[in-house]
């Protein structure tokens, strides 16, 4: 975080330089390969999500006993009826699996949210005001830090009765470290600079000041967060459901396929490996397009 | 230094106890205690009668302070469902669980400082977009279904490591790998970018100068500042393994202490289930205390300022 200080002088600095600011973040965009992957697959499976019902060729949830682990179209018994097979209860697999992005997405964002507005106030408020605020912010982080996410989810879930809207809320209330830690160090580097003191000075009350000029000039730290932690909430709520206490059945999570699949892996590894790719997919999408808005933003600061 | 220290462990205990009251209140508040264990279909009397013999009627604070009480004698009372003492419970689990901890951490230590260190000697080489794909990758892969796909390859398909259980030393070596490879991301980065910014530095240029070997130069000028607060992060980066290992155990049936979480938090059994996510807590807060020391000792930027 030590050399925060030094990109942001850098940046302000280069941006003098060029040609106009927004030319630049522009044409870095149009440059930078992994950002435009992240962005094309990441739309692609918010518009699969989208229109799962026209896309989708069956009913997700109909079992059909006859019709068990038929493997995908490119086996040698596949069928174009069912282009990626059905599971251990004979429900269309490529169905699940669209239905299963609805779900992923659904987390990601409601976690997202919930957790970007607690670490966002935190971080911020600590960062604005320091002092005793900023020790009593960095003690919580801290304590939550020694917190195992997964294994405190895990129990919260499975004592209060896991179901989807509760997985959402465990995870929004554990997961708004980062963003607590990135915006405070964010808000330090803007409290004093020139700007914010001119605004104290014209009598603007601090409410103010954090919504007018401190949250605007720390929303790039904000999204570059909120895209990861996106990603790395989608993942914690695969790995829950495929431990039994996440999204609970019939629901096409893809985490809670994979689990159910687990004891067909040796014959039908299809029902393991597809809903793992679509989720490894989704997360590299999230990551890269992360990854590519903080490198466009703020250039210097890669590695 | 002492003065340093002694501020940095108070916090620690400050720490330690703030999270032995979220753990208690984590099971306290969630469920009825007394309803949860009485288990389905039991009459309100039932019900009442467990409440009085577990003491759950007395207020919370009160309950708090006696389980707090004995826990830091080592006493978290029997399990519901094993029917056997929690410490021992967990004394028999812990040495899996450490094992496969070490074993991971080294795992990635191993992959990512190579790697990292040539990354950063070369940019832009094929190793440094190798680095950076294998962190894009990791990060992206859910734990468990990268567990499960080496479980298929090494153990169905090539048939050459054992894949359930952890009877012998190649029962975790799928295991350390799987839980590893999540801690390599952020090791690697921090290696490359550690050692691309020491090598910028004033006293390499002055080693080169002075006519230095190119590898006296990186192993024992540029390498050893580098390392320091890599070694730092892989203390913290244990910890974070250590709360993953319950989903590599269950999948690959390591008797440890996330495999016994696993089994405490579906069976209702909360005394294990308090006294594992506090254990586990417990050796994150020491160990990021002791990384924080280190990085002071090594840093006296960091004491003093």
């Amino acid at each position: 975080m030590s050399n925060h200080a030094a990109t942001f002088e850098a940046s302000v600095a280069e941006s003098f330089a060029g040609p106009s600011p927004g030319e630049l973040l522009r044409r870095r965009m149009r440059g930078h390969a992994g950002l435009l992957i992240g962005a094309g697959v990441l739309a692609l499976i918010v518009l699969m999500a989208l229109a799962a019902p026209w896309l989708a060729p069956q009913d997700p949830f109909a079992q059909d006993l006859a019709r068990r682990l038929i493997p995908p179209v490119w086996h040698e018994s596949g069928t174009w009826t069912y282009p990626l097979g059905t599971d251990m209860l004979g429900r269309d697999y490529l169905s699940r699996v669209i239905y299963g992005s609805r779900i992923s997405l659904l987390i990601g964002f409601s976690v997202m949210l919930i957790s970007g507005v607690i670490g966002a106030v935190l971080g911020i408020v600590a960062g604005y005001f320091g002092g005793r605020t900023d020790l009593v912010v960095t003690y919580l982080i801290t304590v939550r830090l020694s917190l195992p996410v997964i294994l405190v989810a895990l129990t919260t879930v499975a004592l209060v009765g896991s179901s989807l809207w509760m997985v959402i809320l465990v995870l929004g209330l554990l997961k708004w470290d980062r963003y607590a830690v990135v915006l405070r160090s964010a808000t330090q580097q803007v409290r004093n600079l020139d700007y914010i003191t001119a605004a104290r000075a014209i009598g603007c009350p601090t409410w103010r000041i954090i919504a007018g000029e401190v949250l605007p000039n720390v929303s790039s730290h904000l999204i570059v967060v909120a895209t990861l932690e996106m990603g790395s909430a989608i993942l914690l709520e695969a790995a829950l459901s495929f431990l039994g206490l996440g999204v609970q059945p019939p629901l096409p999570s893809w985490g809670l396929m994979i689990s159910e699949a687990k004891a067909y892996m040796f014959f039908s590894p299809w029902l393991i490996t597809i809903p793992g790719l679509a989720l490894f997919a989704l997360v590299l999408a999230i990551n890269l397009l992360g990854d590519g808005v903080r490198d466009v933003t703020a250039p210097e600061g890669r590695g | 230094m002492l003065q340093y220290a002694l501020k940095r462990a108070v916090l620690a205990l400050l720490v330690a106890l703030t999270v032995s009251l979220v753990c208690f209140l984590l099971v306290n508040l969630s469920t009825d205690v007394a309803t949860a264990m009485a288990g389905e279909g039991a009459t309100a009397e039932t019900i009442d009668a467990i409440r009085k013999q577990y003491g759950f009627d007395r207020p919370l604070a009160v309950q708090y302070l006696e389980w707090l009480g004995r826990a830091t004698l080592g006493d978290f009372g029997d399990s519901l469902y094993f029917r056997t003492p929690v410490a021992a419970l967990v004394a028999e689990r812990m040495p899996t669980t450490m094992i496969l901890g070490a074993a991971a951490i080294g795992f990635a230590l191993l992959l990512s400082i190579p790697l990292g260190v040539v990354a950063a000697l070369k940019p832009n080489s094929w190793v440094d977009r190798l680095t950076l794909t294998i962190a894009v990758v990791g990060q992206a892969m859910p734990t468990f279904w990268f567990a499960l796909l080496l479980m298929f390859l090494f153990g169905v398909t090539l048939k050459v490591l054992p894949i359930s259980g952890g009877d012998t030393w190649q029962h975790f070596i799928l295991p350390s790998i799987a839980l590893g490879y999540y801690a390599t991301p952020a090791i690697m980065r921090l290696t490359r970018s550690g050692m691309l910014e020491v090598l910028e530095s004033d006293y390499i240029r002055t080693a080169r100068a002075k006519g230095l070997r190119n590898a006296s130069v990186l192993f024992k000028h540029a390498l050893r500042n580098a390392v320091a607060p890599v070694v730092a992060l892989a203390a913290v980066q244990l910890g974070f393994l250590l709360g993953g290992s319950v989903v590599i155990e269950t999948v690959f049936a390591l008797n440890g202490l996330g495999y016994l979480a696993w089994e405490a938090i579906s069976h209702n059994d909360f005394p294990v289930v308090q006294a594992v996510v506090l254990l586990i807590s417990l050796v994150y807060i020491v160990l990021t205390l002791l990384a924080d020391m280190a990085n002071a000792w090594l840093d006296p930027r960091i004491r003093i300022g």
